[in-house]
């Protein structure tokens, strides 16, 4: 059962690695993608990112369940912040554990595809000059992204 | 039921919840669309031309052609940015 969160708090990359190997010698192999907020080349101060409470954390848990049913994972994490994300601070986190490194590469890519795709959260601009920011498009490369897990 | 809006959606409809009682004719999802367009000038401008509208039936990813009979919760939104 994977652990899943969904929070306005910053993430502690440390404690979430530890939770997945701390008194347990079956971990080979721990694969982490941490999801930056980036400035756009100075455009920007931060992100508010819009979430629909219950749904966000089921769509994850949805995921996160297909993940563990394809690969042998003995842990998986997947933090999700929402709010007010300042440039430089983390949005996202996806830590897989698994005795070899093929299944915890593929279960952090496989959640991260289709997250951006399924999970309701929407990024509005913050801009470095006050001026009105826009929603973030949603990426065409996205749902292709997800081609690849299907069939 | 409450209808839900999320985002772009939420903004240009100028409500982030509304409770709504349709009538038995609105089946679907699609159908929901068309009679909220027909609630008043800022919902049509929003319902009566959908392209990329996602929507949410009891928090689960549903198509236009999804039923809505006994739902509780039917959200609206633009594809999803987050990740």
């Amino acid at each position: 059962m994977a652990k899943v969160r969904v929070s306005s708090e910053p993430f502690d990359l440390a404690a979430e690695r530890a939770a997945l190997t701390d008194g347990r010698a079956d971990v080979g192999a721990l694969a982490m993608f941490v999801g930056v907020c980036r400035d756009e080349g100075g455009a920007l101060v931060a992100l508010e990112l819009e979430h629909y409470p219950g749904m966000a954390e089921a769509e994850i848990a949805r995921v996160a369940g297909e993940a563990e049913a394809r690969w042998p994972l003995s842990g998986l994490t997947v933090i999700h912040r929402h709010g007010r994300i300042r440039t430089g601070e983390d949005i996202v986190l996806v830590v897989a554990a698994s005795a070899h490194r093929d299944a915890a590469f593929e279960a952090v890519r496989y959640l991260m595809d289709w997250l951006k795709v399924a999970a309701p959260f929407w990024k509005k601009e913050i801009r470095a000059d006050g001026g009105a920011g826009g929603w973030v498009a949603a990426k065409s490369e996205d749902d292709a992204a997800t081609a690849k897990w299907r069939g | 039921m409450k209808v839900l809006y999320f985002a772009s959606v939420r903004e240009r409809v100028g409500l982030s919840e509304e409770e709504i009682s349709p009538p038995a004719g609105v089946a679907t999802v699609a159908d929901l669309m068309r009679w909220l367009a027909g609630r008043g000038e800022t919902h049509a401008a929003v319902f009566a031309t959908p392209a990329g509208m996602r929507a949410a039936v009891d928090r689960v990813h549903a198509k236009p052609g999804a039923a809505i009979a006994g739902a509780r919760e039917i959200a609206f939104f633009p594809p999803m940015t987050g990740g």
